[in-house]
């Protein structure tokens, strides 16, 4: 047993409290393959909101969780990359590093998408050692197109439709992110594990 | 089995400012940022459905203060339930809340409301759009679902089953502007006076209003500062963001958040919700 936290909300709603957006992501993937009848299990960035269903029954359960087992099973997406953002340059000057070795340490470590929120199929991947972290613009763009590939803080994210957006740009993917015609419409759902690799 | 075929439809002939279709909403998508949608005043939906014949699933149209004007292109029964509203089928008066049959090619005007916000039109056999992730409904935050209606659009049909025995007369009352909060899984962001601010206080309902949220003016609720990591939001929740000035997360509301939720609106009062118009006062009221 982990230590977690219930929170109710309201009559037929608890959130459970957890350490990171890893953790959160692990135990909605757990919760949901658990025979808990529940509406929606949404993962966020420290807790997982069970809706839908008896809080007392979502506590009796996670007894039986544990934040640290096996990794989620989720298969391994890869992601081809055009690393031609607007704020490569920005990111390498952050990293003290070149353009291109941002993109090596971008290719060579491997995601998990923990959450999504912000906009259907946006999803937050974790992944980014914290001395990476980076901040957002400081006055978003009005427009970011679709497949755009940012960084902000220690997350990385693809944009599945165009939106503002304050994250810095490192580069443009091809990839279907959302398709609602599919039995996955989110390319990257939570608990997906993503790879980034470069397309010259 | 009813001699007509299921492609009957329906032509709009003017949205008015904002309508869509709607049923109970989307269920299991949050996880992915898809909000629920689904017909704001639910209880109206519903009745509008029943009145029909219609099963619980059946989408109808949502209208937003200003009606809708429709043409059926074959004879149709339908309902209007919600907001009130005059009727009109060919130029006559027809009553709201009531199964009207129409002729086919009549123009079917629903008047813009004279209370409240969202009338329903429900049809029998439902409007028979395409579902896109089990609901055909539209969701205005992130426009999952059929897009909203426009003119020359044309609806399909399902196919109706019998009509139900005339009910007897319905009356809806309206209902007091009061919504009753449960205490949320951020309650303690407010101190003692932040809730004794919020008990008993009456709210005016803000103009930008929609189906993401009910915003409220009035006294500001003094908050805990900091902020909270981004966390799963339910429908009802009231979230009080640094400006004070509480947001209740309506049908469309985005899934996750990073302001604090206070507090949640009985479910009951959802439906107040729905028919509040800016302006309108309302009265929180703290279980």
């Amino acid at each position: 047993m982990t230590d977690v936290e219930v929170v109710e909300v309201g009559e037929r709603a608890c959130l459970v409290e957890v350490e990171d957006a890893v953790a959160a992501a692990s135990l909605a993937t757990w919760l949901r393959g658990s025979g808990l009848r529940a509406e929606e299990v949404v993962p966020a960035a420290r807790s997982v909101l069970v809706d839908g269903a008896d809080p007392a029954a979502v506590r009796e359960l996670l007894p039986r969780w544990t934040a640290h087992g096996a990794p989620p099973p989720g298969s391994v997406v890869r992601v081809e990359v055009r690393y031609t953002g607007p704020d490569l340059a920005r990111v390498a000057d952050h990293w003290g590093c070149t353009p291109e070795e941002v993109v090596d340490l971008h290719t060579s470590l491997e995601f998990t998408s923990t959450f999504c929120g912000f906009a259907p199929g946006f999803a937050y991947l974790a992944g980014l050692p914290a001395d990476r972290a980076v901040p957002r613009l400081e006055s978003p763009r009005p427009r970011v197109a679709p497949g755009s590939v940012g960084l902000a803080d220690t997350w990385c994210g693809v944009y599945p439709t165009a939106s503002p957006g304050g994250w810095l740009l490192i580069g443009t993917t091809d990839a279907d992110l959302w398709d609602v015609g599919r039995a996955e419409p989110a390319l990257l759902a939570p608990g997906t594990r993503v790879r980034f690799e470069a397309r010259r | 089995m009813t001699p007509e075929g299921p492609t009957g439809v329906v032509e709009v002939v003017d949205p008015g400012p904002l309508s869509t279709l709607q049923d109970r909403g989307r269920r299991g998508w949050a996880h992915l940022g898809v909000p629920r949608a689904g017909a704001l005043d639910g209880s109206a939906a519903a009745l509008a459905r029943r009145l029909v014949g219609g099963r619980p699933d059946d989408a109808v149209v949502e209208t937003t203060v200003g009606g809708v004007v429709l043409r059926p292109h074959r004879a149709v029964t339908l309902a209007v339930t919600g907001a009130t509203c005059a009727v009109q089928v060919g130029g006559r008066a027809v009553a709201h809340g009531a199964p009207v049959t129409v002729p086919a090619g009549a123009r079917v005007t629903v008047g813009a409301a004279e209370t409240g916000v969202r009338s329903y039109v429900a049809f029998a056999g439902g409007v028979d759009v395409a579902p896109v992730l089990g609901s055909r409904s539209t969701d205005t935050l992130a426009w999952v679902g059929p897009p909203r209606l426009a003119a020359g659009d044309l609806l399909p049909l399902g196919a109706a089953g019998p009509l139900p025995e005339p009910p007897a007369a319905i009356v809806v009352r309206p209902r007091d502007p009061v919504l009753r909060l449960r205490r949320g899984p951020r309650a303690d962001w407010l101190d003692r006076a932040g809730w004794s601010r919020l008990d008993g206080t009456s709210y005016v309902v803000a103009a930008d209003s929609d189906r993401v949220g009910l915003r409220l003016d009035g006294p500001r609720v003094a908050r805990r500062g900091g902020e909270l990591p981004s966390e799963g939001i339910v429908l009802g929740a009231v979230q009080v963001p640094p400006s004070g000035q509480p947001v209740v997360f309506l049908a469309d509301h985005p899934t996750t958040g990073g302001y604090p939720v206070v507090a949640v609106v009985e479910e009951d009062d959802l439906d107040v919700c729905a028919q509040l118009r800016p302006g309108d006062e309302v009265v929180l009221r703290v279980l």
